[in-house]
Parts: C-alpha cells; structure tokens; sequence
C-alpha cells in the first residue's frame, strides 16, 4: 500500500525519508514541488497527485507536508487517516510535530515509522502498544540512557497487541487513579449580514484523561443521551451497549484520548452566544472607508464569555487601519491584510467596540466585498447544547477513583458575513 | 505533470539510487547536531561511499584506497569510525553507531559501504542494536544481496524462537529483505507461520505474503494455498492482514471468500480500524458477484415518478436496462439473508473514528443497499466534514458523486455544504459542486440567494466556479432560468474581468436555450466588446452575436467592423470566432457585410496559424459563390445557421460511480494501477449455499423459514436477529472478548422472557439434589410427572404465542393453595434440614415453582409431521456431571411410523460435548416419545448444532440454552455465601438497581420468578427484606451468587457476584426481565 514517505518543510527540503518495499528515488517529489507551486496557497495543494509510476497522498501538518508514495489502487482516505495518524504520534511523543522535533529524534522517528507500518500495511498504530514497544523520550530517561546506555525500546510484546483490548497496555499503575473527562463543544456558525443565522451547528468532543490502574471497565452515561445526534467512537467503545441503552461502555486506554466526538443536531436550535454588530464601508473616492464593529454576550446561560477573538481578512486594497479599540488590543498585518482584535472578557455593561478608519490604495478602485468575520470566544463551564454527564461508574478494579467533568464551550468556525 | 528534463536530472543528481556524488553544501546539520564526532564533514561520506559502493568494495577494509583527496580521508576515517564502532564489544557505542547510521539513512544519505560492519551485528543481544540493524538491513539488503545473505542464517533460527515476539520479528525481516535468492526460505517460513499457534505470527505471516509476491510472482499458487489456510482463521487479528494479502495477491479469486464471508461479516466490528477498511471493500466487490440488486423492482417505480417530477435531469441510461429486466420476471425480490448480514453488520462502523472506515462503509452502502436505506450514510459522511482538508476533499469528492445519483440523500444536509470564507479553494469549490447537484425547485431559492454571497468573495477562482455553478442551476430548473440570467447580466458591469468574463461565457449557454427574448442582453454583451479582454469571453460574445445576428441587426455588422480592425491582435479563439461571425453575417446581411467579411478573411489568410488560414481558405470556399464553388455553396446558410442543440451543463461528476466509491481511481476519474472493477450484479443469483460453513446446518426450507421467524421476534435486538444457528456455527470461540459478552447477552435475555413465562415444577427439589443424597429418587419420580403435565399443558400456549408474533402474556398466576402461603424461604430451610417425606414437598412447592418450559425444536410443518420440543429438566445428566440435561420430547403427528430416530453428526463449537440420547427405533403415528440428552454448552450459550435424523430425513437442529440453565443450584449457609461473596468482588460483582413488578410483591413469587429465570438454589438469610441464591455453574463449577434486596416502594437492587462476567451480566438481564414484568 504505502511504498514511501517524505516528508518536507515548507521551504521544500526533504528532512526525511523512509521507504517500506524498495527505495523510492526522492526526485518523485519533484510532481509535488510542481503542483505546490500551482497551488500558490499550502492549502490548495491537490492531496492526491497522479504521476506516471506513482500517486502521491499527502497531508499538511504543522508546517510539514507529508508525502506518501502509492503504486495502486489503494483508498485515498485510508492513506491520509493513516498519515494524520502519524503526525498524531509524533506530537504524541514530542509534545510537538515539528521539524526540530523530528529531526532531534530522528531515530525514534524511524523507529515509530517502522512499527506502524509493515510492507506498507499499517501495523500498529495505537499509542498505547507503541509507546510500550518504543519508549517517548524525556529528559530523564535520555539521561539515564546516556550513561547506561540502556535504550528506548521496549523487550516484550506488548499484551495489548494480542489482546481484545489493542489499546490499553497491561500492569497500569497509578498511585492516584484519576479519570478527567473534557466536554468540549464547539458551535460553527454563519451569521449573515442582517445577523441572522444561515446556519449552526454544535460539534462536541469528549477527551478523557485517564490514569487508572488495572484493568477498568467504565461506564459513562448522560442526563439527555438523545441530544447525541451523530456520534463517532472511540474503538474502545462498546457499540450494543450504546445502541441499547445509550451508556458508553469501555475499557479506556491509558492516557489521554478522545472518547467520543458528536454532532447536536442542527435541528435543535442552536443558542448563539454572542451577536456582532457591525458597519464596514468603503468610499468611492476618499481611497478610505469606515470599520466599526461592536461585540456583545446574548444568550449566555449566566456564563461569562471569554478569550474573544476577532479575526478579519481585509480586502487586498486595505493600506493600514486607524481604529481604536475600547477594550482589548488590536493588530493589523499590512503584509496579509489580516485584522486580530484581541478582546478578552465581554461585560454585558460595556461592550467591546472597535471603531476607526480604514486607508485603502489610493487609485486603487474601492474593493466591492466586505470581509467576514471570524470570532473565537470561550465559555468555562457550560455546554451549550445541554449535554450533562450523569454518572460515571467503574467495574473490574475495587479502588475509588477521582472523577471529574469539565464543560467548556467554544467557537468553531464562527462566520459573521458583513 | 512532466517537468523538463533538465530540471528533473538536477533533482536527481544528489541521492540518486545510483549513488551520484552529492554536492558539499548539502551537509546534513540534521544528524551532526546529534554527532559531534562528525560535525564537520558529515556531507562527505556519501560522496565517497557511493562512489566506493561499487568499485571498491573489495578493498574496503584499506582505508588508504584513495589517499589524494584531503575530503575523502576525512570521510574515510570517519566510517572507520563507525566501523570501529560497530566493532567494539560495547553495546552502548554500537548502539550510537546504529544511531547515527540510521540518521543517514533517514536523510536519504547511502551508507551502503557500512554493511559488512553492521551486518555482524545482526545478531547482538543488545535488542535496540537489533531493531537498527534490522532497519539497516532492510534498507540496503537489495543493494548487497551476497553480504545479507550471512544474516539469513540469524533469522531462521529465529523462527525457531520459542518467544512468538521474536519469532514473529524474525519472520517480518525475513520478508523484507528482498533478495530473490531466499525465496524458498521465505516460503517455507511463511507456510510454517501461517500454523504457528501465536495469532501474531500468523498475522506477520499475512503481511509476508505480499512480500514474497512481489519478489517472485511464481509463487502464487503456494501462496494462494497459505491465503486460503490464513482466510479460515477465527481471530480478528489474522482477519484484516489477510484480506490485505488476498487483495494484493489473488483479488480474483472469490470463491475463497465463500466459506469465510460469514465469519469475516461477524468478525468485522472487531477487527482493527486499517483491516475494517479492506475487509469492507472486498466485501463490496464480493457482494456484487454474489447477489441480486436490491433495486431492481423499485428501479422501474422510481425512476418514473422521479422524471415526473424533475423533467430532463434525471437521465439514467441504465433505466431502459433494468426496464427489461424488470419486465422478464416480476417476481419479488428477496434479499439474501447474507446480503443483509453484511448491512447489519457494517452499519454500526459508520460510527467509527476513523474516517476510512466510514467512507469504506458509506461506499459499500451506496453499491449494495436497497435505495431506502442508502440514506444513513449521509449523517456519517457529513460528520467528516469536520475533519481535516485532505479528508474534506476527498470526502467531498465522493459525496458530490453520490448526490447526483442520490439527491434526496443530502438534502436535509444542505446547510452544512455552506462555504466560509475560510474554506481553501479546492474545498470550496468541491462544496459548490454538492450544493449545485442538490439543487432543486424548492430549495432553489436558498441556494440563489448563499450563492450571492459567494459571488462577492475576494477568490476569484471560487467566484468564476459560483457563476458557472448558477448557470448550470438555470438550465436544470426551469423555474429560475430569468432569475439567474438577471443576475448574470448585473455581473456583466462587475470591475473584476474574470468575473465578466465567466459570466459572459455562462450567460452564452443560457441563451441559447431561448434566444428569441433576449436580445437586450445579446446587446447589452455587444458592447462589453470594448472593455473584456478575456479572449474565452470575447470569443462568446461574437459567437453570440453571429448565432443570433438576426436579432440584433444594426450592431453586428457595427461589430465586426470594430473586430476587423484588432483582429491581428486577438487570440487564436477569437479569431476564428471574429471569422465565423463574419461568414453568417455575410449570409444574412451581404450588403452591409461583404466588404469588411473580404477584408477579414484575407488577414486571416496570412494568419501564422494554419489553423485559421485553413479556417478561412474553407470559409471563403463555401460562403463566396464563384464559378468553382460546388453544391456546398448553396447549403451554406443551412450549414451556418442551423439550429444548434443548447448545450448540457453537466456536473462533471456525473457517471463517476462506475468507479467504486472511496478509491483512489474514483478519486482521479482514471483507472488507477491494480484497480478492481466493480462487478456489475448478477441476472440470476449464484447458488447462497457456498457460503454455508462445513454441511449445510438447515435444508433450505427451513432456513427460510427459520430466519423469518427469527426476526419476527419482538424482542430480539435487531442486530442479533440472525446470529442464531447459522452464524453461531463460525463465529468464533474465543468469545472471551467483552463485546461478545455484552453482544450474547442482548441476544439471551430474549431467552429470558420466555422462559419466566412457563413455569417450572422441580427445580425446587433439584436445588437440594447435591446435598441430600436420599432425596434423589424422589425428584427424578416427581419430575417426570411434573414436566410431562408441564410440557402438555404449556405447548399449545405456547406455539400459540410465538406464531402470532406477538409478545407472550404471561400466563395467569395459577392460584395458590393455601398451604403454600408459608414463605418459601422457610421451605427451602425446611427442605435442607428435614426433607424426607416426599409427599409433603411437591404440594408446597409445585405452585412456587413454575412449570417447565419447553421450545420447539423441530415444527410440525418443517419436520414433515414430526414435532420435537426440548425442555431443561434441571436435573443433573446421568454420566457426566458437566453435562446439562435436555429432556427432548418427539411426537409422531405423520400417519406412518418414523423409524431409527437419533442424533447424527452433532457440529458441536470447540470445547462442546453433546451426549447423544439413545436411538429411537420405532415410534408410531400419533405417539410421543421422550428422552434425554446431556450438552456440555462450556458454560456459553452458543447454540448447540446437531442432527435429527430419522430413516428418511434429517433436520438441522440446534439447542440454545437460556443463561440460567447453564448452572445448577447449590446450597450453603449465610456465612459461607457471605465468604464467597467477600472473594468475589469488584470486576465479578454487577449490581443492578429494578423495579419489581405489581405481581411480584410478595415473598414467595420473587422467588418463584426468579428460580424459573435461573437454576439456582436458595440461600437462608437473616433479613427479611433481602433474598439469596447460590449456583455453580455446570461444565466449569465457578460460583454464581445471586443477592436480591428489596428497597423500599418496589424497587429492588440485584447484586451478582461470578467470576463468570459474561454469565453474570446476562444473567442480571434474565433476572430483571422476570422480575419487573
């Protein structure tokens, strides 16, 4: 299936390469250099490219493309899964997926590479079985290896491997057994002009942090499991009990992981929790044009709204902006026309605005399209859909864990059209 | 996609497979960051290696090959280095050798010249230095295929390890080293792994089943065999990897999937997310061979009213065909039952994490699914929208395939195609497209009015897609055509030229649909003449014009004039159209025209392309008569100005789904390398029988009607409809796994309902047989009366309720003899203390104890007269303790006599004993016989196979036993349950918190209630509100405790303690059903 990888900066250096059947000449790369450089933006580059011996699939991640080399018909999907997988590892182990990262750790790199892959075929890609097999680097234990020059790999097959249960390694420890559950939601949205919603949605996760000894069976169920629309599992979840009872049933892995992501049904009406008012004009003449935007809290359930950003990017003719902002800072990027107000809290008693005067090129005809604004914010506390964990309940181990839940609210990708 | 040669040789030239020098400024500061040793001239050992790689290896052990080159010493010593290294006894400096060799490697350096040196190391203890040298050894064996040769030896004995980790590591190297030499090795290793009894290995011997083909294709016929061996293994671990290997291999040969589809179908949730992917889509291609279309009846139906409704749009070339078939036989479609195992069983993975896995899904749904199901995948597929781009595009790609064919699908999902401003390029306009093909009458308008936003982005591309997308909405609905044709003419004034422009060419296509009322457009565009410099646009506009000259009289020949004057300096495109328009205005309006069509036609004589010189020479021929000029001539004004088709703005997604969804060739709209089509389906279904496993378990009568009935079942779950006999026979017994504990349990507590509904008469007594000795005789009379009476009374019911469909009422409570109103409780004390007057007993506790519950085995009709039912008699089987007794009554309804009745062939799952009872000679008509036989059921309720066979026939039977029938009852104190209990905690321990049913308030009918849901003992207890049972289970003795506590108002909690969980859980499921009904 997957006969290579590169990967490469963006600056096009292949920083590295591995190859899983025979060696595969670097100048393959060459189609891709070719289409990025059509595609002008990282974004647009094609992810699946037709040579004439090959087809390249790629992603971009953190500043690295990679690029896996194809000799047949394999699922598109099933490659770029697979090397989203391994950025995944990557930060996993690094704490970050960069090019310093991967470099410092090259051996590692290979190593991981090499297990995640035989022939091409995915082989073990769970970062409970990895980790036992390839040990993540600290600092700790890369000094010990320098001085006893033991190393970072594993001697046994790990349990997991051969079990029912892939993801969980055996002997798990803890001193405190704690299990932390983050519901996350986030709301996408467009606003159109007139500030009403063409369309929102709510797009929730659950990322559990666990570090529970033994072997434990969880079981997780909600107050209002219906509101659950559409929802994707993590494997360790036990599909029937879902289905039948709408409790999540599962062995966690050890560590942190993302249990279940869901969607609300846009059915539902989804709470917006800020409005946007908002007068961006442009005159014909004057090569100059007017930009006042003011921020404000609705249907906030008590809950304070905060980290708001506001992101804007402005038509090319935009020269520089004059504004002054009542709360919070501003940026304005002359070089990517970029626009980021930084407001922080909203008080319902004085709202944020931002008001100035926009210098457009002169000569320049007035641009006819008015930005869209992008707005992140953040609730603590509160999932705006409703969602409440009920209980959470452990079989298999006799200690009593530490159990909590933390809600939060975010923007996703929240659109005000202007 | 080619680039120029020069440039390509330049990118070749550093790290070639050949090994060209490098140039110098290349230096590696990746690993000298890590290597202090080699920080200065770390770019050099390449150079001098490759070149070395191949000429002077012989020599590699004198470093003074070469001595001229300052460089190239340094780089010398610097290998020796790593030789020295490499050579040294201590671990750790071979380790930072192996290191800092990888490094280069990882750079796309060659350290090719180091192998004789790390080869050795093939063997240290050390196992990091290991796995490098693996690594190492992979990587360039190819290159030095002598030298790996001495490793081949380590790797054998390897394979020998007794550790599978190594064995398994051994063979996965072994594989890779691709050196054509070893391929008997390699052959013999794998066959030797494929029947190694670590499923690991087996798996590593999957994945080296591609290895070795593609080394040596020769093979394929051993390794057809070893696939065919691996395809029949039971673990979900082998299960993805070989499928892998299948595909690689052998794609064509289907007919190994027959007797595996089953087991792979029921494996599939559990196998690993990478094997679901493959697994899924060989099974789509497996399907399509093997069964019929499920649209085809509907096909007709449909597509009729669908026409109806949307006129032209709807052209399905393939409706004439199905049309036919449809009308050669009309008889209704049924779908296969493995048809619908491989939905059911697909279908709960749409909800999986990982992306592939859903689309692999999604596809297998749009190709295999009757068209009203088809619509669940929208959902799922929708939800990946949120993922990364790369699986947006390639998503999004798919979907625009699937609602062209599958409108309805994602209408509801419109909303969530919207583009932001945000969205990259080739996601937006991905996005338009679906929303384009969405497109409709009723949500016309919304679309319209998203797509005005989208015409003022500040991306252009995206801007020139939305416009062509609004053209092909007013062609495919009526209803908007003016709209939109407004709309583009307002575009027409934009300041953006590429907007004009698209708009013009958009606006060209929609006219030609109905020119007549359009003039004001044609000259409104024939003025745009002077500012548009696209040459597409310029180029449609004189089209326009010349098509429609007639039209707009006065301002053509005013155009051409201008056109005439810049014709030397249009683009090729334009010209010919600059040509075209003069010739049909030379027909129509000669008088004003003639001149300035000369005048053009003469410049484009002299044109440097050939292609308008031709244009011309041609044109010229056939408008101006001469005395030379043919019969054409008179035909020239037909020739020009015939009416012209108006064009079909079409998706250019359409018909894609020829292609199978979610592949790479769909995806490039080209046959990709080692694509497999997918088959069209059958006519006539191939024989299902291929896929029964070992002899078929039902003749095919019965398995029709068999699974009907199944599924007809209220209250079995809908997934475990069908796992009945016919799976449980391949599903696999490793059934350890969790999800098949909770899987099994849905299933039995159907079981349960059933069963507390009859009720049962000895297990009262049974429950004390372990420990009273002289008590045994007893029962055994009392029972044999008791079930009979039971079996009478209650078959009729019974058959009663399971035909009509319906949930079974439970019978009436049979009234309570007033002796019986002493608690229970108190008799079982009673019982395990002085229970020697038999005719005390049975007048207590035949009203407290339910009758016995039978079910059929063998119907009426499906037996040919012969009726079979089975009860469990709770007693222990005679012989074999572990053994569960199945009293088996057979009646005689035929009018002849059956002879020599027994059970043959039993097919019982590994670790299942079945005792057969005694052959039948005779039994003649209308008479019963009963007898009993003994299953050893492993403490599982995996049904038991086996068959009936009289002197004519033979039926496929099975047994599945209740849970609570698994277990007999045993007795202990207080204490001692206590005790247990105390050792039973945690993972053994379920509690479940009721509601006690109204008519299970008092004392005696919980009891009641819940020894028929199981076969359990009763335990004495000090509290009056609490309830005890103890069991052991049959075949393994593990312990069962039962502790039932009543709350206050009628709730209840159940607490079970086994080390059995998965018998527990069911068993919590069985309890509460009888209890709270």
């Amino acid at each position: 299936m997957i006969h290579s990888l590169f990967l490469i900066n963006c600056s096009g250096d292949i920083f590295l390469e591995k190859h899983w059947k025979s060696v595969v000449s670097q100048s393959v790369c060459d189609y891709f250099f070719e289409a990025q450089e059509k595609a002008i933006d990282v974004e647009n580059v094609p992810p699946v490219i037709s040579t004439p011996h090959h087809y390249l699939i790629s992603i971009y991640r953190d500043k690295i493309f990679f690029v896996s080399v194809i000799q047949t018909e394999v699922p598109p999907l099933f490659v770029i899964e697979f090397l989203h997988r391994v950025a995944d590892t990557f930060q996993d182990y690094f704490g970050e997926c960069s090019e310093t990262a991967i470099k410092d750790n090259v051996v590692i790199v290979y190593e991981l590479l090499e297990e995640m892959l035989d022939n091409g075929f995915p082989l073990a890609t769970e970062s409970n079985i990895l980790k036992e097999l390839i040990k993540p680097p600290t600092i700790l234990r890369s000094v010990v290896n320098s001085i006893t020059g033991s190393s970072n790999v594993g001697d046994t097959l790990p349990t997991g491997q051969l079990s029912n249960i892939p993801w969980r390694r055996a002997g798990v420890k803890y001193t405190n057994n704690e299990a932390y559950f983050d519901v996350i939601e986030e709301i996408d949205a467009i606003i159109d002009k007139s500030g009403s919603t063409v369309f929102a949605e709510i797009q929730g996760v659950i990322d559990s942090c666990i570090k529970l000894s033994g072997m434990p069976d969880l079981s997780l169920s909600f107050m209002n499991p219906r509101l659950l629309d559409d929802v994707s599992f993590h494997p360790c979840i036990r599909f029937k009990r879902w289905e039948s009872e709408r409790v999540l049933s599962f062995i966690p892995p050890d560590g942190n992981f993302r249990l279940i992501s869901y969607r609300v049904s846009s059915q539902n009406l989804v709470a917006i929790p800020v409005y946007v008012k908002h007068m961006i004009s442009f005159k014909e003449n004057t090569s100059s044009g007017r930009f006042d935007v003011t921020i404000g809290p609705k249907q906030n359930m008590g809950k304070t709204v905060e980290g708001v950003v506001m992101t804007v990017h402005m038509p090319k003719a935009v020269l520089n902006m004059n504004l002054t902002a009542t709360q919070g800072s501003y940026t304005f990027d002359p070089v990517t026309k970029v626009l980021t107000w930084d407001v922080g809290k909203i008080t319902p008693q004085k709202l944020p605005n931002l008001k100035g005067m926009v210098n457009l090129q002169s000569g320049a005809p007035k641009p006819e399209e008015n930005p869209s604004l992008n707005i992140q914010f953040k609730i603590q506390q509160l999932a705006i859909s409703g969602l409440k964990v009920n209980r959470l309940d452990m079989y298999g181990e006799k200690y009593k864990p530490f159990k909590g839940v933390k809600y939060i609210t975010k923007a996703g990708k929240f659109q005000v059209r202007t | 996609m080619s680039l120029p040669p020069v440039q390509k040789l330049l990118r070749q030239l550093p790290v070639g497979p050949t090994g060209w020098p490098k140039p110098p400024e290349d230096g590696g500061v990746a690993e000298e960051v890590t290597s202090p040793v080699l920080a200065t001239e770390a770019g050099q050992p390449t150079c001098y290696s490759a070149l070395r790689a191949d000429e002077l290896r012989p020599l590699a052990d004198s470093p003074k090959a070469c001595p001229q080159d300052p460089l190239v010493m340094v780089a010398l010593e610097e290998h020796d280095d790593l030789k020295e290294m490499l050579d040294s006894n201590k671990d750790s400096l071979k380790l930072e050798a192996m290191k800092r060799i990888v490094a280069m490697i990882a750079r796309g350096k060659n350290a090719s010249d180091l192998f004789p040196a790390v080869v050795k190391n093939v063997a240290c203890k050390n196992i990091e230095v290991k796995k490098l040298v693996y690594v190492y050894l992979v990587r360039y064996a190819e290159e030095q295929q002598d030298l790996a040769l001495l490793s081949i030896s380590t790797f054998q004995r390897g394979l020998k390890d007794p550790n599978q980790l190594i064995r398994a590591s051994a063979l996965r190297v072994l594989s890779s080293i691709r050196v054509p030499i070893i391929v008997p090795i390699m052959m013999l290793a794998i066959k030797e792994a494929a029947s190694d009894m670590s499923p690991y290995v087996r798996k590593t011997a999957a994945h080296a089943i591609p290895k070795l083909y593609s080394l040596d294709s020769d093979q394929k016929d051993q390794l057809i065999e070893v696939i065919e061996k691996l395809l029949a293994d039971k673990t979900t671990l082998v299960a993805g990897s070989v499928v892998m290997a299948f595909e690689e291999v052998c794609p064509e040969r289907i007919d190994l999937i027959h007797k595996n589809y089953r087991k792979l179908c029921n494996l599939l949730i559990d196998v690993e997310e990478w094997g679901q992917v493959v697994i899924i889509n060989m099974l789509t291609r497996y399907a399509r061979t093997q069964f019929l279309s499920p649209n085809q009846n509907e096909s007709l139906l449909e597509e009729n009213t669908e026409k109806a409704f949307y006129g032209s749009e709807e052209e399905d070339g393939k409706d004439a065909k199905a049309e036919a078939a449809m009308l050669a036989k009309c008889k209704p479609y049924v779908m296969d039952p493995d048809h619908r195992l491989l939905l059911r069983n697909t279908k709960p993975l749409l909800q999986s994490r990982n992306a592939a896995v859903v689309m692999a899904v999604a596809q297998l749904y749009f190709h295999l699914a009757p068209k009203a199901e088809v619509g669940v995948i929208a959902k799922a597929l929708v939800r990946l929208l949120r993922s990364h781009s790369e699986v947006q595009y390639v998503v999004l790609q798919n979907v625009a395939t699937m609602s062209i064919k599958r409108r309805g699908m994602f209408e509801p999902y419109l909303k969530s195609f919207y583009i932001r401003s945000t969205d990259p390029t080739q996601i937006k306009i991905l996005k338009l497209e679906v929303l384009t093909n969405l497109a409709n009458e009723t949500n016309i308008s919304t679309i319209l009015r998203e797509f005005q936003t989208y015409i003022r982005s500040m991306d252009k591309d995206f801007v020139a897609a939305t416009i062509q997308a609004i053209g092909r909405c007013a062609t495919n609905i009526g209803k908007v055509r003016d709209t939109c044709l407004n709309g583009l003419v307002q575009l027409l004034s934009n300041r953006d030229e590429l907007v004009v422009a698209e708009s013009v060419v958009v606006i060209k296509k929609l006219l030609q649909m109905q020119p007549a009322q359009h003039s004001e457009i044609i000259k409104h565009m024939a003025k745009l003449t002077d500012n548009i410099q696209v040459p597409m646009a310029r180029a449609s506009i004189l089209w326009l014009i010349g098509e429609y000259c007639e039209h707009v009289p006065k301002i053509a020949p005013d155009v051409l004039r201008k056109m005439a004057k810049s014709f030397t300096n249009e683009e090729d495109i334009v010209k010919l159209q600059v040509i075209n328009l003069a010739a049909k205005l030379y027909l129509t309006n000669s008088k004003q025209s003639k001149l300035l069509t000369q005048y053009v036609l003469n410049l484009a004589k002299y044109d440097q392309n050939y292609d308008i010189r031709d244009r011309a020479r041609f044109i010229r021929q056939l408008i101006v008569p001469t005395e030379k000029s043919g019969a054409l001539n008179k035909y020239a004004k037909k020739l020009f100005l015939a009416q012209k088709p108006a064009p079909i703005l079409e998706s250019s997604f359409k018909d894609r789904d020829h292609f199978q969804l979610g592949s790479l060739s769909h995806l490039l709209n080209a046959k990709a390398v080692g694509y497999q089509e997918l088959p069209d389906w059958p006519d006539e279904a191939p024989d299902p029988s291929v896929r029964n496993v070992e002899v078929p378990e039902w003749t095919k009568c019965t398995s029709r009607e068999k699974r009907k009935e199944k599924v007809e079942k209220p209250f079995y779950s809908d997934s475990e409809g069908e796992s009945g006999p016919t799976e449980s026979a391949d599903s696999e017994p490793e059934s350890g796994s969790e999800e098949n504990g909770s899987s099994s349990s849905s299933g039995s507590s159907s079981s349960g309902t059933e069963e507390d509904e009859e009720e049962e008469e000895d297990s009262g007594e049974q429950s004390e047989d372990k420990e009273e000795e002289e008590v045994e005789k007893r029962p055994k009379r009392k029972d044999k009366e008791g079930s009979h009476k039971a079996v009478l009374g209650s078959a009729g019911r019974y058959a009663l309720g399971r035909q009509g469909g319906a949930p079974i009422t439970p019978p009436p409570v049979q009234p309570i003899p007033s002796s019986s109103i002493i608690s229970t409780s108190l008799v079982t004390d009673l019982e395990g203390l002085t229970l020697t007057d038999s005719s005390l007993t049975p007048t207590l506790l035949s009203p407290a104890f339910s009758a016995v519950k039978t079910y059929e085995l063998l119907h009426r009709m499906a037996g040919e007269g012969l009726a079979v039912e089975y009860c469990f008699s709770r007693r222990p089987f005679p012989g074999d303790p572990h053994m569960v007794a199945v009293q088996i009554q057979i009646s005689n309804n035929t009018d002849t006599e059956v002879k020599n009745l027994r059970v043959n062939e039993p097919k019982p799952l590994s670790g299942m004993r079945i005792q057969e009872f005694p052959e039948i000679e005779h039994l003649a008509p209308g008479d019963t016989a009963s007898v009993v036989m003994g299953i050893d059921f492993c403490d599982s309720t995996q049904a038991a196979n086996f068959q009936l066979c009289t002197h004519t026939r033979q039926f496929y039977v099975s047994i599945q036993p209740p849970v609570g029938e698994l277990m007999a009852p045993v007795f202990m104190s207080e204490n001692e349950f206590k005790k247990e209990q105390g050792k039973l905690m945690g993972m053994s321990e379920i509690t479940e918190k009721l509601m006690l049913s109204e008519k299970c308030q008092s004392d005696h009918t919980i009891v009641q209630q819940l020894t028929s849901a199981a076969n359990v003992g009763r335990v004495p207890c000090g509290a009056s509100n609490e309830y005890r049972f103890a069991a052991k289970t049959v075949t393994s003795g593990s312990l069962v405790l039962i502790t039932l506590e009543r709350r206050e108002g009628s709730t209840a909690q159940l607490t079970i303690n086994s080390e059995k969980m998965v018998i527990g859980t069911m068993l919590v499921k069985d309890i509460i059903q009888a209890l709270a009904q």
